[in-house]
Order: structure tokens, then sequence, then C-alpha cells
């Protein structure tokens, strides 16, 4: 199958800048595979279907598209919390900045060191979900970052973490080209949440493999924001077993471009997973697509994809979310809701709900609607004396919390919300 | 005190005229009662009174204490004094009850230059005053008149307008679907609210609730206009012989 001369081009271009590591040691196998699978696939073009409301040639230049790094907040996110943080900046490590790992009371190991060790575990994993996750659709800046990630963590738990592992993103170059792999095994019973936040790069591929073994339990809370320019294509491959539970929240704010893919495989009876995300987008540079894959392939699983998004000044949000029941997942239970708020008439939301489904005793629904904010409620505040522009922020919140209440800590939503408030009152008219 | 002068008012959007030449005054410390037929437009006349958008004043004026209303936005209406019970409450999730109450009373207070209530004052007073109304500190916690029956979301809009101590309240048919106690809880919070420098506007379609609130006045709107003001025996007059009487009497 030869691909076009165009995406030949692309690919080319693409993988021009980019070198396997000199001693990848047992990645070696996955990431010769992973760039197989990249120039059979080719780099995505505008062309494609699954690429039909983003452009990916952010994604797929050369270089970067150079992005200003802004003054840090005065308080990041999940600061008051107790948790582990591995610093990155611009896709490099540093040590100086972080946590001993061992505080999180898991295994804990850099893929850059680990590569020379001999871990079967992540080895057994490592590209293994993003390879499956090629199937239907092809996902080739996945493929890309299994074959070139230059770090990443591998991340196992036996039992339940001590602590939250915070992955702390930082960006100072303004060009930085930042390619991520985390690995993370959960195993049967073990539980684990790790958060996420920073701008990280300039460009930040980033891909999270999950495996999480009958009855463990896996949580992620992620806070995309802040830079302005920054572009970000995230990839999250999750497989579950028995009785799995797989929590995923995301807040964007900010960012030129975002494409968040999170492929989910129901593969064990009775798991649950939700993927939720919400994202406010200001501006006609904002462009977020949340992009969601979730398989059933066993039974009475839940599956639930919340998204919402609110939009303003020429925002763009995009939303193309799957339910696939497999034959034979009877007693699927599957719903997805996707929905924007516009706050003008310049922005726009693009969705493309799919439900395929090969089992017949299954209850499976989906919902998308955009609209502007409901009057009345808007008057029923203000008449109270809430002024307009604070009712408005209400509003949003309250259009948002059917997303943020996926979030099972309570002090982490409660982080979550005041971020969102911030950003509002930040963001007025 | 809250004084509206032959107000006329339509419909932005179809241009259709609702409120045709109304003129009523409310006195500081009295109760004055609205009544009339369905589609008369006393629900618009207090959307109007409290500023929601989709109407236009064409003629009229609407003044409280001496100073215009119309000109003002609802949230400038509601420091100034303006508070409208709803016909139909509005549900609003994921904004909590108290959360937005205190945003409310403090923005009010902000606005008329006072200074805010702190957290553990406006908690007790909410608890005395919802104990007062029969209403349950766990609603409380839930968003804004979610799962509220629809008696409970009168009470609870009876509950904002104790926290925001307004001078002119428009209640919009607060009685409907109330049950019998219930009707009695808010009528007694409504008196509770009674004093010389508050008035009421209390809009109906059963003398019942005029046992419990006795009014001071009773008017009869119809078609957009008062067409006849009296006693407390107006309403006696409605619920027994209906509006066909007092139509023919004033046409
Ligand atoms: N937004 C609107 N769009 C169309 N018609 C409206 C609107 N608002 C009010 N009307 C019309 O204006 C008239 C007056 O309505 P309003 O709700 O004020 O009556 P009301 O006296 O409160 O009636 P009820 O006793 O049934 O509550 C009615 O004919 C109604 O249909
Ligand atoms: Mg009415």
């Amino acid at each position: 199958m030869a691909l076009p001369q165009a995406k030949l081009t692309a690919t080319e271009v693409r993988l021009a800048g980019l070198s396997l590591p000199s001693a990848p040691g047992w990645t070696r196998l996955a990431r010769e595979g992973a760039l197989a699978r990249v120039q059979a696939m080719g780099m995505p073009g505008r062309r494609d279907e699954y690429w039909r409301f983003t452009d990916p040639a952010d994604f797929v230049s050369a270089e970067p598209v150079p992005a200003t790094h802004h003054a840090r907040q005065k308080i990041p996110v999940f600061d008051g919390m107790d948790r582990v943080r591995l610093v990155f900046v611009d896709g490099v490590f540093d040590a100086a900045a972080s946590d001993d790992p061992a505080l999180a009371g898991i295994e804990i190991t850099r893929l850059a060191e680990a590569q020379g060790q001999d871990i079967h575990w992540a080895a057994d994993l490592y590209g293994t979900l993003e390879a499956r996750g090629q199937e239907p659709v092809d996902r080739p800046l996945a493929a890309l970052n299994t074959a070139f990630a230059t770090d990443g963590f591998l991340i196992r738990a036996t039992g339940r973490a001590e602590k939250p592992v915070n992955l702390i993103y930082r960006h100072e170059s303004d060009s930085s080209d930042a390619i991520l792999h985390h690995v993370i095994k959960i195993e049967p019973g073990a539980d684990l949440t790790v958060l996420e936040n920073g701008p990280a790069a300039a460009r930040f591929n980033k891909v999270m493999e999950v495996e999480i073994a009958d009855g463990g339990a896996f949580h992620h809370v992620r806070v995309q924001g802040r830079d302005h320019d920054r572009r970000a294509a995230t990839h999250i491959f999750a497989r579950l077993g028995r009785e799995a539970t797989f929590k995923s929240f995301t807040m964007t704010a900010n960012g030129a471009l975002t494409r968040n893919e999170c492929v989910i495989e129901l593969a064990g009876d009775d798991g649950v997973a939700h993927v939720a995300g919400a994202c406010v987008g200001d501006g006609a540079d904002f462009h977020h697509d949340d992009t969601v894959f979730v398989t059933h392939d066993a039974e009475r699983c839940e599956s639930r994809q919340v998204f919402k998004k609110v939009l303003k000044n020429g925002a763009t949000g995009v939303f193309q979310g799957k339910i696939l029941v497999q034959p034979g997942a009877q007693k699927t239970d599957g719903y997805q809701i996707s929905q924007s708020l516009l706050l003008d008439g310049d922005s726009q939301f693009l969705v493309k709900p799919e439900l395929e489904i090969y089992a017949d005793d299954v209850a499976c629904s989906h919902g998308s609607t955009s609209g502007a904010i409901d009057e009345t409620a808007l008057f029923y505040l203000r008449s109270r004396g809430v002024p307009r522009a604070e009712a408005v922020d209400m509003m949003v919140l309250s259009f948002i919390a059917e997303a943020v209440e996926e979030i099972e800590s309570e002090e982490i939503r409660g982080e979550i919300v005041e971020r969102l408030v911030q950003w509002l009152a930040r963001h007025r008219g | 005190m809250l004084e509206i002068k032959n107000l006329r008012a339509s419909l932005e959007e179809e241009g259709k005229e609702i409120l045709k030449g109304l003129t009523l005054t409310v006195e500081a410390g009295k109760v004055h009662a609205i009544m009339g037929p369905n589609g008369s437009g006393k629900s618009t006349l207090s959307y109007v009174l409290a500023g929601r958008g989709g109407y236009e004043v064409t003629d009229g004026s609407a003044t409280l204490l001496g100073e215009d209303i119309l000109g003002m936005e609802p949230e400038e209406r509601a420091a100034a004094g303006v508070f409208l019970a709803f016909q139909y409450p509005v549900e609003i999730p994921g904004v909590g009850n108290m959360t937005f109450l205190r945003t409310a009373v403090n923005a009010q207070r902000k606005a008329r230059g006072e200074e805010e209530m702190d957290a553990a004052t406006f908690l007790k007073v909410v608890r005395e005053k919802a104990k007062e109304l029969n209403i349950d500190a766990e609603m409380l916690k839930r968003p804004v008149n979610m799962g509220f029956s629809g008696g409970e979301k009168k009470r609870n809009e009876i509950l904002q307008m104790a926290m925001l101590e307004p001078r002119v309240c428009i209640l919009d048919e607060t009685d409907s679907g109330l049950d019998v106690d219930a009707m009695k809880l808010v009528a007694d919070g409504v008196n509770a609210m009674r004093s010389p420098d508050r008035g009421f506007l209390v809009i109906t379609h059963y003398q019942r609730l005029l046992d419990h609130i006795v009014p001071d006045v009773v008017h009869i709107m119809v078609d957009g206009r008062i067409i006849k003001t009296g006693g407390p025996e107006l309403a006696l007059e409605v619920e027994k012989n209906g509006y066909a009487d007092l139509i023919g009497e004033a046409a």
C-alpha cells in the first residue's frame, strides 16, 4: 500500500530531524516497530477523515511553531496537595526540581535510564497498547512518539500508592519540541492517581499507556493551560481488566492547538471507564480537539464520556467520540455527551459522535448540543443582585459542572473549580 | 414607595403590547394584591419591574423611592431593593444554593457600599431563616432549585427574599403548587417581613393566600390595565363571581 506523495513528503520532513536513541536497550524492538508503522501510515494530513476538523500541519512540521513562555503563575495548580512531583522542563527531566520518586511507595523509573535495565513488565507494555490502538483508526503521531520518545516514566503500582504522582511539564524555551512516553501498570487491586499539569513545550507530543489489571483503579487529572502559543498532541491508551476502573479528567485553558486522544479498551467484565474534559477557550487562536475511542469487548462494562467546551471570541472546539461495542459485549452501559457553550456567534463547535454496536443487549446513548447562555437562568441570578459578569461565570461553571463532577477527589475538584473561576475572571467580556 | 405610572410595555420581538397604561402605587408598609385572568399581564408586569430582557417599555414610568428603576440593570434594581419571587423558579445545576445566595447577598451589599457578610454570620442567619421556613439544611447544599419539589422551590424563593431584605417584594403566584401547610409557612415568612419601610405586591389567583397575607389593597388587572381597585372584599367577590362582572362593569 503505497502512500500518496504528499504524505510521503510530509513524513520525510517530520522524520528528518528525529533519531532513535543510540542505546535503546529493550525498547529497540518497540521503537523500530513503531517507526515502521509511521512509515506505513504516514503523517496525518488535512484530508484524513480523522483530521477533518483539526489541521495537523503544526504537529508534523519539521520545526515547532515558536511559543512564547509566559511568566509562571503565582501558585501552580495542585500546589497545596501532598504529592510526588516529577518535573520536566521542555521535555527534559529536572531531578533537582523533583521529589524523590520513592516517596510514592510504588515503582517509578525513568524511561531514559531504564532502557539498559531489565524491566519485563515495561518491555511487555511499551508501545503495545499504542500499537493496538492503531486499529481501526490510524494514530500516526502516537507511533511517532513510541519510536522517538526521549524520556518519560515507567510506573508500576502493586498496591495503593501513598501519594498521587504529579507530572509537571514546565515550558521555558520558545522553540522546544518535546516527546515523552509514559507507561503505567496497575497490578490487581492496586490504586494510583496521576496528576499532570503545565504547558510542557512549544510543541508537545505525549503518550501515556495504562494497563489496569483486574480490580485495579487508575485516576488521572490533567490541567493543560497557560501558554497561548503552545501546541500539544496527546494520547492515552488504556486497557482495563475485570472490575478495573479508569477515570480521566482534563481541563484545558488556552493553547493554540490541542488534540487529546483517548483510546480505551474494556477487555474484562464489569470494568468502568470514564473520560471527561472541560475546556475554556478565548480567541480565534484557540483550537481544542477531544478525540475519544472506547471499545467494549467484555460484559457489563460501563463507559462515560463527558465533554464540555466553553468557547468565545472565535474559539474552536472539536469532539470526535466513538463507542464501539464488540460482539458478545452484552449489558454494556455506554454514555457519551459533548456540549458546547458558545458565548458569541464567532465561536464554533464541530462534532462527530458515533455509536457502533454489535451486541443486542446493550444500553448506549449519546448526545451533543451547542448553545448560548440560558437567558432565563441568567436573569434569575441577576435579579438576585449578582452582577452580569459574575452571573455569566456562574452559568459557565454550571455548564461545566457535569464534567468536573467526574473527578472523584473533592480536593482536586476544588482545585479545578478554583482555576476555572480565576480563568473566567481574567477573560470577562 | 413603588410608583408605576401609565406603564406601557410590548414584547420586543413581536411588538405585541401587553401592559397598556398601568398605574399603581404601593405605599411603604402596605400589601397590595393583584388578581386577574390568565394572560392579563401580571407576570409581564413583574418581569418588566425586575428588568428581564425581551420587553420594550414604550411609555410611562416606574420608580422606587423616587428613583427611576426602568433604566437600571436587573442587578442594580435588586440592589436598590426590588425582589421578584418567580412564578417558575429556575433550576441551575452545578451552582450551590448557598454559594449563590451568599454571592447575591454580598453583591447587593457591595453595590450599596455596605460591608460584606462574613461566611460564619451568613451561615448562621441562613440556617435560622431556613428553619423558620421548614427548609431542610441538606436541601441548601444542593444546586439552586435542583431536585426541589414545586413547593420547595417556592419556599426557597421566600428564603432568598428573607436573606436579601428588599424594599419592595413582588410575589408572582407564590401560592400556586403549595399544600395547605406550606402556604401557611410561606405566609408566615412574608408576614414576618412586613414592616413600615417595606411594600409588597402579591400576585395571586386565589383568595386563600389572602386569608393568610391580608392585603391592604386589591387590584384587578385585565388586559394590561388595572380595571378596579378596592379592599380585601374585592378578592372575595372575584372568588365568588369570577371576573366577568368586573370586566363588564369596567367596559
Ligand atoms: N415571551 C413571550 N412570548 C410570547 N408571548 C408572551 C411572552 N410573554 C408573555 N406573553 C404573552 O403576554 C400575555 C401576558 O402574559 P403573562 O404571563 O404576563 O400573563 P399572566 O397574567 O401572568 O398570566 P397567568 O395568570 O397565566 O400567569 C399572554 O398573552 C402571553 O401569552
Ligand atoms: Mg403569570
